[in-house]
């Protein structure tokens, strides 16, 4: 046993039987640190400045590369490799053009914009129809479709997507934005439904009785009674889409190998080789960054929304 | 009524399920099909082979490398991004400095770290991997630059290293996934009633011992499914995003970097194997059940209420 909120008789009240042995490291830091400036409680001290040190190191090296890529888009391609950390000489917009226009990083972002809007209206539609229905109706075979639907967010999509690019091919839908689309809405589906599957049993069956009472039907209580109230389980679904749409990377590549149609990451992949074997790494870094911006800008407007969202959505 | 019923549940369903039986369902029958056909995936003729892609890839030296690497993924990148961010969360909200009136509290500023972490978890994994893919570039990246700068002239090579490559991916993953942990761990941490670590601090317990008591027991079902959900991120989708733009090659210097998903996309679509790249498709589906089955397993408690 050992008391915590007693002040320590030796420089850094000695560590006591478990917790000696556990967190030598911690305990050595404490006596220049803990000696040097007037502490009420040691060991809350010394946890405060041990945490605060881990917790900056992790921050700055979160921030550290985002800012060097920032960085580095301003800069010339021999001041990227000569003085990689000192700041850009001047604002060099250059590379920001070249890489939005010369690099197509303008026509990826449309490419990208069109496929993810289509897919993730469709797979809110879509996954919140399905999911009304097996939540709040009775029916033969209600279970098993839900676990069907449940079923596949456990499923490596590799696997089936040898055979879909041949389903697809034989569809004629591979390159194409709506083929591409289709799929996203298809592969969005398990998680979907499962988080609005439980959501919509969340709320009051008294508001959709009273409406069917009042004379609407079914579809129509769906459209301007359930869905309004859904609302917040949508955002957070939707944010958990989007982020996933927008950052796809395996489905693109296997599915649609068409240079005009290609989305966002592949384009910067591409831009990535290309650039490369030309030097023009500051043109990387800008198209990098013109591609960080917009979901780094809505992270910062929207971060509590879209942390409630992720966290919300990921595990449950 | 009951037949409108049913028009409504028919109608609401009908176009989801095509969509999910079509892309998703289909094609999962198939490849499990087509991992017993000879099928090239080039010409539309194939023959049933029987277990000869089973058995040639048991005896497949690429297949065993990439095995252990998604395994190896699989177990360690949650241990390690778990680890870290139940130690960064604990810090957040039980780690500061007490104050009058409180039994606990977190560091000051912890909203900011928040913020700050979870950063990379909204980043594309594309632009990630090209990020680091850049800063780990043997002559011209960032942690070469640095490392000369401050005096070490005998810089690694990384990402050509094949001793090296697989742990520089890893690395990354690590960076681009831990903070979205620290959130939600942080979530589940600030719903722990205080009064559990007020009796606690007041028999006398360490802030260590009050993790390994309290916090961790209680957070438990929420690190299990993170632990699973990692798992199949690594055996899947990112697994293959991270290995695909960042390794030489890609798959790494004498596939020093393979993992699964990547080896069934080289099969298929480089080498013109599809009926083989499905059978090892196959054995990614096993794997991925089996990794969660164990955890599952191994990590069932108790539950606690609270």
């Amino acid at each position: 046993m050992k008391t915590t909120d007693t002040p320590p008789s030796g420089p850094s009240g000695t560590p006591s039987d478990a917790d000696a042995a556990k967190v030598p490291a911690q305990r050595t830091g404490t006596v220049s640190k803990g000696s040097s400036a007037p502490v009420k409680s040691s060991e809350g001290h010394v946890l405060n400045v041990f945490s605060h040190g881990m917790l900056i190191l992790w921050a700055i090296m979160v921030v550290l590369p985002l800012f060097w890529a920032v960085m580095s888009s301003f800069k010339t391609d021999s001041d990227i490799f000569n003085t990689p950390w000192s700041l850009p000489s001047s604002l060099n917009f250059d590379s920001w053009g070249r890489a939005w226009s010369q690099a197509h990083m303008s026509e990826y972002f449309l490419n990208t914009i069109l496929v993810v809007g289509g897919s993730l209206v469709g797979t809110l539609v879509l996954g919140s129809m399905a999911a009304y229905v097996l939540a709040r109706f009775e029916f033969p075979g209600n279970r098993f479709i839900y676990f069907l639907f449940v079923g596949g967010m456990s499923f490596p999509i590799m696997l089936a997507l040898v055979p879909l690019f041949y389903v697809m091919d034989n569809m004629g839908l591979l390159n194409t934005i709506h083929g591409l689309i289709a799929v996203y809405i298809a592969y969005s589906l398990p998680f979907t439904v499962f988080f609005l599957t439980s959501f919509f049993r969340t709320l009051p069956t008294s508001v959709a009785e009273a409406s069917i009472i009042d004379g609407a039907s079914h579809t129509r209580t769906f459209f301007q009674v359930m869905l309004p109230m859904a609302k917040p389980g949508l955002i957070s679904v939707g944010i958990f889409n989007f982020l996933g749409q927008w950052n796809q990377y395996m489905l693109p590549t296997v599915l649609n190998t068409d240079p005009e149609k290609r989305v966002l990451a592949q384009g910067l992949v591409e831009l990535a080789a290309s650039q490369g074997y030309k030097g023009d790494y500051s043109g990387l870094f800008a198209g990098l960054v013109i591609a960080m911006l917009p979901v780094l800008a809505a992270y910062i407007i929207f971060q509590r929304q879209v942390v409630s969202g992720l966290t919300a959505g990921a595990l449950k | 009524m009951q037949h409108g019923k049913y028009r409504f549940i028919v109608g609401f369903l009908v176009v989801p399920m095509t969509l999910y039986v079509i892309f998703v369902i289909w094609p999962f029958i198939q490849s499990i099909y087509y991992s017993f056909t000879d099928w090239t995936g080039l010409s539309p003729d194939f023959k049933m082979v029987g277990f000869d892609n089973y058995t040639k890839m048991l005896d497949d030296d690429v297949f065993w490398k990439s095995l252990q690497h998604s395994v190896l993924l699989a177990v360690l990148l949650p241990l390690v991004t778990l680890g870290l961010a139940l130690f960064f969360a604990f810090m957040l909200n039980v780690g500061g400095r007490r104050r009058k009136g409180a039994a606990i509290s977190g560091v000051r500023g912890s909203g900011f770290y928040k913020i700050a972490y979870f950063f990379p978890q909204v980043l594309s994994i594309a632009i990630v991997a090209i990020l680091f893919q850049f800063a780990f570039d043997p002559a011209q990246g960032m942690i070469n630059g640095t490392l000369k700068a401050v005096g070490f002239n005998d810089v690694p090579d990384w990402l050509g290293d094949p001793q090296l490559a697989l742990w520089v991916i890893m690395a990354v993953l690590v960076w681009c996934t831990t903070g979205f942990f620290v959130v939600l761990f942080s979530a589940g941490m600030a719903s722990i009633p205080k009064d559990f670590y007020e009796a606690a601090l007041l028999d006398g317990a360490s802030r260590f011992t009050t993790f390994f008591r309290i916090t961790l027991p209680l957070l438990w079902d929420t690190v299990q499914s993170g632990w699973v959900y990692m798992g199949i991120l690594a055996l899947g989708a990112e697994g293959f995003a991270i290995v695909h733009i960042m390794s030489v090659g890609p798959g790494g210097p004498d596939y020093s970097t393979t993992v699964l998903p990547l080896y069934v996309y080289q099969s298929a679509f480089r080498d013109g194997q599809a009926g083989y790249a499905t059978t090892i498709g196959v054995a990614l589906l096993l794997v991925t059940l089996a990794f969660a089955a164990i955890v599952m397993r191994v990590g069932r408690r108790e539950r606690l209420e609270f």
